[in-house]
């Protein structure tokens, strides 16, 4: 097959249509649905003024019973007034509460169009739901790169110190976001109002860690041999021999770990924020999940998504600049 | 007293030996090349000068004073030069100078600095990274590196080892031109000959191992500057580079290389297909052999 030019924009965009289009199907829609006959319901119409001529417009809609949604919105006012006793709401097709392309469109649409909006305290426009969540990551975030870049040094020059804590980083590195939080939340139960922040942090510092430890410690231990022998002939300090050559040769591992902890500090910010229901873009899920409006689930997954995206290609760049250079 | 003396020493990886009994001295501003096959101990031998390793037992001692650790006074060039990649030309060379000479100002480190880049030929380069420069030019900032923390003694191991032919003569030639000016005592690691002969006042062979030492060593009085060209046809340089090559032949020579090869003899059985399978005996039942050659 031959290589076209837009390959990397059309076949992406292809493949979102695919799945658009397959989510569209599998989606359900709202209908009205008659319960009463359908000549009761002409002779309503009828009724009402130039009735004869809507009922007319109406009649061929009315598939065995049922109105769909769109077309309600298109009736005259005073004409639905009178016949919406007769119908009941319902949803219809392969998973009827699925909500479909359109319908999540139009009911996040607020939240895109104006993505500042402070409307009231979970209902808020998207960016700064997001921005919530950056901040919070944020702050997780630089306590995990604190904590873990040192440790990952003494893992690395150490084999005593690997042999007393390697396994215990093992045995904690797999527990879920989900699992620490509460731990999280006894922890700083005393902390006041500001508890499920104190414990949103935990959380996150406490899984983003491990990607930073563990590559940190790889680096420190793939420093060649001979760039140590440079420092030692030099007779370099231990200040210096850390800050001349042990931290510049490990920096391309240690950024490998700094991105690797951010998609995980994503991750875990959503779970922390679901738990403890703070605004956010997980917040918002949760929030929306409970009050039954579930194109905002659909919603905020993507654009948990796209940050996440977005996050880690910036992350890559920086990364990619401390690879070239070793 | 001589200036640099290893007494007796011998160096051992998990029960292997390497090398035993070496015995060398070196008088002050003498250039000693040690020439052995590859993989024979020489860089361990370097190493134990540097200080970088330690001898199983003897001892080594430069102006009489026992080596315990690595040190600037041994000032080592490495064989795959050791540039730090995250450095410029420049700032390679003056976190050796920054270190060795705190107790001079800013201006004076800097004009040193300049100086061995000058004298290495690379003042065009000297903001470029390591990984912006040849091969040879590499060598050379990892040459000037080491001229610049004025060492007591330059350790070569085997510093043009993976330079291309004409780089290399290039470079051999800078430095016999660097050692004219400097003086300083070196001790060359090569594996080549006629590099030892163009460059040293004395060729020592180091013989085969387990448990390599000092092979007889063999003074080489040519005129300096000696010039690659006219030393081809000089009777007294192919009488010298005879003598050594035959040397390190005759190491080879004496070492009887033994081969154990392993053999498997195939076995073919007859399968029972009665018998469900994991119960069947495995078709082929190995039989291992082993043969041992001598390598002429």
């Amino acid at each position: 097959m031959n290589k076209f030019k837009f390959d990397w924009l059309i076949l992406p965009v292809v493949g979102v249509l695919i799945i658009l289009s397959a989510w569209h199907i599998a989606g359900g829609k709202k209908v009205y649905s008659l319960t009463t006959g359908t000549e009761e319901l002409g002779t309503a119409v009828s009724a009402l003024p130039e009735g004869e001529a809507q009922w007319k417009a109406l009649a061929p809609k009315l598939k065995s019973g049922q109105l769909e949604a769109k077309l309600v919105k298109n009736l005259r006012p005073d004409v639905w007034e009178a016949i919406s006793a007769s119908f009941e709401e319902k949803r219809v097709g392969l998973i009827p509460d699925l909500p479909n392309v359109i319908e999540t469109w139009d009911s996040s649409k607020p939240y895109i169009i104006d993505p500042w909006a402070k409307r009231g305290e979970m209902d808020q426009g998207i960016l700064r739901f997001t921005w919530y969540s950056l901040v919070l990551v944020a702050q997780g975030y630089a306590i995990a790169l604190i904590i873990g870049v040192p440790v990952g040094f003494c893992l690395g020059l150490s084999s005593t110190f690997t042999k007393m804590f390697d396994p215990l980083i093992q045995v904690l590195r797999p527990v879920s976001p989900l699992a620490w939080l509460p731990l999280g939340l006894v922890l700083f139960m005393r902390a006041g109002p500001e508890a499920g922040t104190y414990a949103a942090l935990f959380t996150i510092a406490l899984c983003g860690m491990w990607p930073t430890v563990l590559n940190t410690a790889v680096g420190v231990r793939a420093v060649p041999q001979d760039y140590l022998n440079v420092g030692r002939v030099l007779k370099l300090s231990r200040w210096k021999m850390l800050t001349k050559i042990l931290i510049p040769a490990t920096l391309p591992y240690m950024f490998t770990g700094f991105r690797l902890s951010l998609g995980i500090a994503w991750l875990a910010i959503v779970a922390a924020e679901m738990l403890t229901g703070r605004p956010g873009a997980g917040g918002f899920l949760w929030q929306e999940y409970n009050a039954l409006i579930y194109e905002h689930i659909i919603f905020s997954i993507l654009t948990i998504g796209v940050v996440g995206l977005i996050l880690d290609r910036l992350m890559s760049l920086v990364e990619a600049r401390f690879k070239a250079i070793s | 007293m001589a200036f640099l003396e290893l007494k007796n020493v011998s160096k051992s990886f998990d029960g292997h030996s390497v090398l035993s009994n070496v015995n060398l001295s070196i008088a002050e501003g003498e250039f000693v090349a040690i020439v052995g096959y590859s993989g024979q101990g020489k860089t361990t031998l370097i190493s134990m000068i540097a200080g970088l390793t330690k001898p199983t037992s003897g001892e080594v001692s430069l102006e009489g004073k026992i080596v315990e650790g690595p040190g600037p006074d041994r000032g080592l060039v490495f064989q795959n030069y050791s540039l730090l990649p995250w450095l410029t030309v420049y700032e390679n060379i003056s976190l050796a100078v920054d270190q060795v000479f705190p107790q001079w100002n800013a201006d004076q480190r800097r004009a040193h600095v300049d100086k061995y880049i000058t004298m290495v030929k690379l003042s065009h380069a000297k903001d470029r990274l390591p990984k912006q420069l040849s091969g040879g030019m590499r060598q050379r900032v990892s040459v000037a590196r080491t001229l610049a923390i004025n060492p007591r003694i330059l350790l070569l191991d085997e510093p043009l080892g993976a330079l291309d032919a004409l780089t290399r003569a290039t470079l051999q030639d800078e430095i016999a031109n660097i050692w004219q000016t400097e003086r300083k005592t070196v001790i060359l690691i090569t594996n080549s000959v006629d590099e030892a002969l163009l460059l040293a006042d004395r060729i020592i062979p180091l013989t085969i191992g387990p448990g390599a030492t000092l092979g007889e060593a063999v003074p080489v009085k040519l005129e300096r500057p000696r010039d690659r060209t006219s030393l081809n046809h000089d009777p007294e340089f192919k009488r010298l580079r005879a003598l050594v090559t035959n040397q390190l032949i005759g190491f080879n020579a004496a070492r009887k290389t033994s081969v154990t090869k392993k053999l498997v003899r195939p076995e073919i059985m007859p399968e029972d297909l009665d018998q469900p399978r994991v119960n069947r005996p495995p078709r082929r039942l190995g039989e291992e052999k082993s043969e041992t050659l001598t390598v002429a």
